[in-house]
């Protein structure tokens, strides 16, 4: 199945967490924040939410800026 | 950090019922390198940080060091922007994202933008995405026209910090219309603070000088041929600007009064 990564199609297996895609990127224990479909996910419900397709999800963190 | 060049008689600047002792708020955008933006940084002797909120690189190296790690919120009080916002809609995303990333740190820069070639303020959009942010909790630091009555209602509405803009973000022009900046600083009891348009240290003195509570920049070091130096420059103009309005300056006079006594001369 897909998602959109941050505007991208991106191939993840049904069932798979927030968590292991966090992993899959190597961004586990970064700073980041999540959002899917506009809603905000906290990060203790990382492990507890599954994609099912189709989500739009963004992964943002902190760049310069004034 | 050091207090030695301030007066005593100066109260600390106090936003959110936060005390800081710098009064230069500075960006971390338009630097060479991360390395540049912690030395400049740490020479500006800010307190206050802002930075963007974008999506992270998929795909390319994640042990890249971040900007978080040379700029860290234990040290620093991160302030994140909504920069490139058009909508209040787009702004407020960034805020609650913002809180996400910050562990729930609720102090955010909001600018909603409303023009590409001037960068100048939405204040419509800014006004909408204000009312929802402090609803939500947020602790507003709005940046805006150089507008006495939009200023007041930012203030009546429960921003912290009300911060207008001296000349077009980026420009470098310096303060175009001190009279209006003026006026919001007499008007507000909420602390002002000059964000954008400052060009080198004499504007950032001059924004003090008009008793504002600090002054926010970005290009205006990190586009100086030397960065650093600026940083270091533009700490030294806030700190004079500041000791200068608090000592009180001498009233402009036409004509010509002598410094050395009249009576006593020999020829």
């Amino acid at each position: 199945m897909n998602i959109i990564l941050n505007g991208e199609p991106y191939e993840l297996a049904s069932g798979t967490t927030v968590s292991q895609l966090v992993e899959r990127l190597g961004l586990a224990g970064k700073r980041l924040a999540i959002e899917i479909d506009r809603e905000i996910v906290p990060r203790s419900a990382y492990g507890k939410i599954c994609f099912r397709g189709g989500e739009r999800v963004e992964i943002v963190h902190a760049i310069g800026g004034g | 950090m050091s207090n030695k060049s301030h007066s005593p008689a100066d109260a600390p600047l106090v936003i959110a019922g936060v005390e800081y002792r710098s009064r230069l708020l500075v960006g971390t955008g338009k630097y060479r390198d991360l390395e540049e933006t912690r030395e400049a940084t740490e020479a500006s002797g800010a307190e206050i940080v802002t930075v963007a909120i974008r999506r992270s690189n998929i795909g390319q190296n994640p042990d890249e060091p971040s900007l978080l790690e040379v700029i860290p919120p234990d040290r620093y009080t991160i302030l994140p922007n909504t920069a490139g916002c058009y909508t209040a809609e787009d702004a407020v995303r960034t805020c609650r994202l913002a809180r996400e990333l910050l562990d729930g740190h609720d102090l955010v820069k909001l600018e909603v933008l409303g023009d590409e070639k001037t960068l100048f303020p939405d204040v419509l959009q800014t006004l909408e995405a204000a009312e929802t942010l402090i609803k939500e909790g947020f602790k507003v630091m709005v940046y805006t026209n150089d507008d006495l009555i939009i200023a007041k209602r930012f203030e009546q509405m429960g921003c912290v910090a009300v911060m207008p803009l001296a000349a077009p973000i980026g420009s470098g022009l310096g303060i175009r219309n001190p009279y209006n900046i003026l006026s919001i600083v007499e008007e507000l009891e909420v602390p002002v603070l000059v964000d954008a348009g400052v060009g080198t240290a004499s504007d950032a003195a001059v924004a003090m000088e008009l008793g504002c509570d600090g002054v926010l920049m970005n290009t205006a070091i990190a586009g100086a041929q030397q960065p650093v130096l600026m940083a270091s420059a533009m700490k030294k103009a806030v700190e004079a600007g500041r000791q200068a309005w608090l000592a009180g300056r001498i009233p402009r006079k036409r004509f010509a009064s002598a410094s050395s006594p009249l009576s006593g001369t020999f020829f």
